[in-house]
């Protein structure tokens, strides 16, 4: 995988189109959506949902594959921001975090 | 304070989080990009233009081995079309924006980005070009040091462990994912997307349980009758 076409490396190339790629991605379901006047309800309630599933599957594999330090500190997080603000769990969380590993959990 | 720079500050405010939380990641991307096989320039040059993690580690894992560049560039793809919903969705908010700034902003729609965004605007406040670049720009450049960091350093950086810095992202996207709790069918959602992503999680492993995860959760908002659907709050 060593070729060259017009004095750059095949990785680089592979970057290049990545990056193409990548942005595609990042365009086009604007592009589709704004190509229709009126958006039927399913796609509105789909889209609406669209925040909600996908930070829940972010987050599932640290809840997962945590320990106890990790679990207690979802459990606190989730209810500690049903009061806080985002920023106020974030730190809390850290915070919560370190401290539970610190102790061995 | 011109009304521009102060939307500016506070999307900086609101990216700070992310900027710490995402630096172990960076570097870890350097790093790996060196271990398979990347020049240090090659490593930093991806970072610049492609901008998205998740996508950046299955390419150079990939570029390890030998594997055909195509299959390289379906692979992320596949990890990246969730981009393509996050697109449609946040592209509502954009609609009051001129197309060259549009064009730019969704340069920067990355996980945490695409989710601030989508809660302020859920939140009635204008998603503004200076907010959403305030918090884009500082993470875009850091996350580029961090490759170069990573790229140079890689054996330094190899304990973020004890710190937990690994797992501050889960916590910020916990606490966001939380913000989002007021939307219609939150519950059934968040409960289909959790299970079916985790069983993708030890099946298909990491990182298709986000894209599993999140079209099954997308498909029961859908597919849900209607008149059991909360009315939007807006």
């Amino acid at each position: 995988m060593m070729g060259d076409f017009l004095g750059l490396s095949d990785n680089v190339w592979i970057i290049i189109f990545a990056a193409i790629i990548t942005y595609f991605t990042r365009v086009s379901g604007h592009l589709i959506l704004s190509r229709f006047d009126t958006i039927h309800p399913r796609v509105e309630a789909g889209l609406n949902a669209v925040p909600a599933a996908v930070v829940t599957a972010i987050v599932v594999p640290a809840v997962l594959t945590g320990g106890w330090a990790e679990i207690i500190t979802v459990i606190i997080a989730v209810i500690a921001s049903l009061r806080l603000s985002m920023m106020k769990v974030f730190f809390m969380g850290w915070v919560l975090i370190i401290a539970l590993r610190s102790i061995g959990l | 304070m011109s009304e521009n720079s102060s939307q500016f500050m506070q999307g900086m405010r609101d990216g700070f989080p992310v900027v710490i939380a995402a630096a172990p990641f960076g570097m870890l991307f350097g790093t790996l990009a060196i271990e398979n096989g990347l020049t240090i320039s090659e490593a930093v040059f991806m970072s610049t233009i492609v901008f998205a993690g998740a996508s950046q580690m299955v390419g150079i894992e990939l570029f390890g081995q030998d594997i055909a560049p195509w299959l390289i560039l379906l692979s992320i793809f596949a990890v990246n079309f969730r981009h393509v919903l996050y697109s449609a969705t946040l592209g509502r908010y954009f609609e009051h924006m001129p197309k060259s700034h549009q064009a730019l902003a969704f340069f920067f729609m990355t996980d945490p980005q695409f989710a601030s965004a989508e809660q302020r605007g859920e939140s009635g406040i204008k998603v503004t070009f200076a907010w959403y670049m305030g918090m884009a720009l500082p993470l875009y450049f850091a996350w580029i040091v961090e490759a170069w960091i990573g790229a140079v350093f890689g054996s330094l950086i190899t304990n973020t462990e004890a710190l937990g810095i690994t797992f501050l992202l889960s916590i910020y996207f916990l606490a966001l994912l939380m913000s989002f709790r007021g939307r219609s069918l939150f519950v059934p959602v968040v409960a289909t997307s959790a299970l079916t992503s985790s069983i993708a999680y030890l099946t298909l492993g990491s990182p298709w349980h986000v894209s599993v995860g999140a079209v099954f959760g997308i498909l029961v908002a859908a597919c849900w009758p209607a008149r059991y659907r909360k009315e939007p709050k807006s």
